[in-house]
Order: structure tokens, then sequence, then C-alpha cells
């Protein structure tokens, strides 16, 4: 399950909300059958959380890090050793276990991140925006890593602003703005109703795409801005002599980011 | 999972009161447990030095004036004193310092509140850390007026304890104080204005029944005033009833600051 919005939507205050971090003014919030924030230590004890700041023990090794967490998370004093060494090996992190936090590259922090909420075998994952700031191919790593998680029947909540995250790793999104889900499925649901099959992505003067904004009103097709070109969507359906009217033009295939925007009118980053 | 709208129970079924629990504190502890396997040449150095240069530089260079005090000789006096001292100092700042550098720049705090780990169990975990090693800290001038002549005894055996509720309650104090500051460098005003006369207004190194009538009832606001007197009598001869009083003085002041630490620094970790 993926929460897509851009920063500042309330993805993070969501997540708080669900350790009882923060306490919503109104509603109810239930996880894992338990209701939060009354019985969030509950929850917590069942819910493994990687926060969006990394707050690493920097002069702890990768092993002191996740066995002050395995405590932290209740694992059984004979269940430690193993835990820990199983969730280092996931991380791929088995060779650095006595290296210092401190000493580790970008990538692996972030994984060691992930490793320590996974100690205790938990049922719920929470993953705050978990490549934010990451090298493209560091960010495949953990894309992995999150993956194999979503394998092997863990329940991951993450949010991200990044369209490609939300798409290659989420069963179902809820589209965030300003506070509210303004839309919720699966990726390939919400972009075939929202946005169409392939979009048409139009070039040209600012005059220009004006004009083509003006003519997609009138015939009833969803366009957006895209930073210097317009994107018409649910372009399979444009009639061809129109497509030529529109000049320089690209096809894609429609995306999440499509569907973002059209319903917010907001843009995401990335 | 489930976030709904309808907020009718939401606050009525909130427990004030929440359970406190052993496996808690175990994992504060280890956590602060490993880092001190680090850390302790370090912060054991600075507790242990610091009294001692006092202790030794009052006790000789004070101690050449004034021969002896209350009929105690003078680096006894202050020997005994100092133990105060390196209880105030390895609390109160570790409380101070320690707790806003993992508040406000590790997130420490965010981390630890995620796992099944409540604001109140962390800072008592926390502050009865702080207060374990103060109870040792305070023992090394103690020993060092031991190899000056102070003559060993059974009541000194009670000192670690007396050192570990009085660092309780500094340790709270310095916690509140970090939840409450708006940077880091407001601490310099609680140590000019509030460390400075706590430790020289506690009779560490004179007697306060010189001072002015006024100055001895505020010292009784003071709580390192009532360590000191503890450790003197626990070394010197215990006075059953006023030792009561000063054991119920430092008890009352942890509850209080405990209290304050906690409340302030929920506000500051929960939204």
């Amino acid at each position: 399950m993926g929460l897509l919005g851009p920063n500042g939507a309330g993805k993070s205050t969501t997540m708080r909300m669900l350790t009882g971090q923060a306490i919503p003014d109104s509603g109810n919030i239930e996880v894992l059958e338990l209701t939060i924030p009354r019985q969030s230590k509950q929850a917590r004890a069942r819910m493994g959380v990687v926060p969006q700041r990394e707050n690493l023990d920097e002069e702890l090794t990768c092993r002191q890090n996740v066995a002050v967490w395995s405590t932290l998370l209740r694992v059984p004093r004979r269940e430690r050793d193993a835990a820990v060494d199983r969730v280092l090996a996931a991380a791929q992190l088995t060779d650095r276990a006595d290296s210092k936090a401190s000493t580790l590259s970008g990538g692996m922090r972030r994984r060691l991140l992930i490793a320590r909420s996974l100690v205790h075998q938990p049922s719920l994952v929470l993953l705050d925006e978990p490549t934010v700031g990451l090298d493209p191919q560091i960010r495949g790593d953990i894309w992995t890593l999150i993956d194999e998680l979503r394998s092997s029947g863990v329940t991951v909540l993450m949010s991200t602003h990044y369209i490609e995250e939300a798409e290659r790793l989420c069963d179902d999104v809820a589209v965030v703005s300003h506070g509210q889900v303004i839309a919720q499925g699966a990726p390939s649901v919400l972009v075939a109703e929202y946005a169409g099959v392939e979009a048409l992505e139009c070039f040209g003067s600012p005059e220009r795409l004006n004009i083509v904004e003006a003519r997609c009103r009138d015939l009833g097709f969803p366009s957006r801005r895209t930073g210097p070109t317009l994107s018409v969507l649910r372009a399979e359906s444009i009639p061809l002599h129109v497509v030529e009217e529109f000049g320089e033009a690209l096809r894609r295939p429609a995306n999440l980011e499509d569907v973002f925007v059209r319903l917010t009118g907001e843009r995401l980053e990335g | 999972m489930t976030i709904d709208e309808h907020s009718a129970i939401s606050e009525s079924a909130q427990p004030s009161i929440r359970a406190i629990e052993p496996s808690a504190f175990a994992g504060v502890f280890q956590r602060e447990a490993t880092l001190f396997r680090r850390s302790w040449p370090a912060t054991t150095f600075g507790s242990i030095v610091e009294p001692t240069i006092n202790l030794i530089a009052f006790g000789f260079g004070l101690g050449a004036l004034v021969t002896s005090v209350q009929g105690i000789p003078y680096i006894q006096f202050v020997g005994t004193g100092t133990v105060a001292t390196a209880v105030l100092f390895s609390s109160i700042f570790a409380g101070m310092y320690d707790t806003y550098v993992k508040r406000f720049y590790w997130k420490t705090y965010d981390g630890i509140l995620a796992t099944p780990v409540d604001v109140p169990e962390l800072f008592i975990a926390e502050g009865t850390w702080i207060a374990v090693k103060a109870g040792l800290f305070g023992c090394a001038p103690l020993l060092i007026a031991i190899l000056f002549g102070l003559p060993p005894s059974w009541g000194m055996l009670a000192i670690p304890f007396i050192c570990f509720l009085t660092g309780l309650g500094f340790a709270f104090m310095g916690q509140w104080f970090s939840g409450i500051v708006p940077s880091m460098d407001a601490f310099t005003y609680v140590q000019s204005a509030l460390v400075t006369p706590l430790f020289l207004l506690a009779g560490i190194y004179f007697p306060l029944s010189n001072l002015p009538q006024w100055v001895q009832t505020l010292a009784l606001a003071n709580p390192l005033y009532h360590c000191v007197n503890l450790v003197r009598d626990a070394v010197f001869g215990w006075q059953l009833e006023k030792d009561l009083g000063h054991v119920a003085a430092l008890t009352i002041f942890a509850a209080i600051m405990c209290a304050l630490a906690v409340r302030a620094l929920r506000r500051k970790l929960i939204d």
C-alpha cells in the first residue's frame, strides 16, 4: 500500500498517527485491530517503523544498532542473536556487521535502518519515504528489499512522492493531498480510470500550447502542463485528425503522475 | 487498517495513566549500556577528575589556612562535600545536553517511541541510568578523601544510594530544562543562574551555619544541601530524624522533577 502525495500532504503525519506519536484532533484509528492511541504500544510491538530521517546510533556497529532495537522491540532473549543475523543478512550487511554506522554509505545506512525495524518480524511495516535522497542505483537495492518484504506476506505501508516507486512497489495506492485521500486503487486501475491508456505530450511555444489546451477543453479531453510541454490524457481516443492539428507531439503510456496532477492540480517532485 | 472520521469515543477511551513495563526499561538500558561501553572513558574522566581537582585544590589550598571545620579536618570536610559536586555535575548536564541532542539533532527519541516504549518509560529509564552513573561517580571524591586520611566507615556504603537519589532528581531536572529551553544556548543561563549557586550554597566548601539566617532557610530548598548533609552523616555519624527529612526532601524533589520532565518532553515529542 502506498501513500502518494507531495511534501506537506500529510503522509508523515499519517505515519506518526499510526504509531501514536501524533494524536489526531478527531477520528478513530485502528491498526492491526488495535485502537490507536489507546493500544498503540501493543500495535507498535507488531509494527516496524522506518523513519524518513535516519536516526541510527552512529557510534555503534551495525550489529549493535540492530541488537539494541531487538531489545526495544522485545525479541525474546534467546532468539535475539539469530534475529539480528537474519535481518543483517537480508539487508546484505553481514560483511559490515562490525563496522560503525558512521562509516557506512548512504545506501547501506538506509538498509540498516530498514533491517533494524524488521528484527521482530513485524506484521506491518511503515516506510516513510524510504528512498528519498538516494542515488538511482541504490534506490533499486532498497526496492528489492521492499519487494522481498512484500512477497514474504508482510503488509507494507509506504509513503512516497516518487511516481515510479509507487507504480513498481504498490498493490494499492492512495493519492493524498492536503491531508485528504482523494483517490485509491491499484496503480493500473487509477491510471486507466483517470488518465486512460496513453498521453500525448505536445511541444511548442506557450501560445501554441494555450491553443491546444483550449481545444482539448472543448473536446472534453483532460490535459495538464508538464513543464514546457502539455500532456493530453486519454490520447488513445483522440481522433487522428485532431492529433495532427496539435503539431509536434509524442505518445507515451499514461502514468500515475498524470493521475495525480489531474486530481490535485499539484505537482510532485522527481 | 482503517482510518475513519467518527470522533465520538476517541477522547474518553484514552486512559491517562499508562503502564510502566520492565521490558521497555530493558530496551532503553541496553541502548545506554551499549553506548556506555564505547564512551565510558571520556564520561568517567570528566565526572571524576573535575571534583577531584576541586577537592585537592580546596583541601590543600584552603586547608592550609583552615585546619578544621566543625571538628572535622578540612580536607575530610571538603572531601565529603565534593561528593555532591560530582553527583550534580554528572547528572544535570547529562540530563540537559544528552536529552536535547538525542531529541533535537539525532531524532533518537522518534525512533524509540516508534517501538513499544512510551514517553514516561523512556525518560524515567534514561533518568535512572544517569542516576546510576551519578551514584558511582559520586564515590570517587570519597575514595580520594580516604587516600588522604578519611577513616573508612560502614556508613559509607550508603553513599552510592544517596548519590543515586540525588542524581535522579537532577537528571530529571536536566531533562525538564532540555524540554523547555528554546535552544541549547539557554543552558548557559542554567549553569550561571542555577548550578553555580546550588553548589556554592550547599555547605560543600564551608558550613552554612555562619551565614545569615535567611540564606540558611533558602538552603533548605536546595536539594544539594540535603545530599551534602546526608553524605556527611553517613561518614561521621547518622542523625536519624534529620536524615530521614533529607531523604524525604530528595525524594520529593525527584518526583516533582520527573513529572515536569515527562510533561515537557511529551509536549515536544508527541504532536
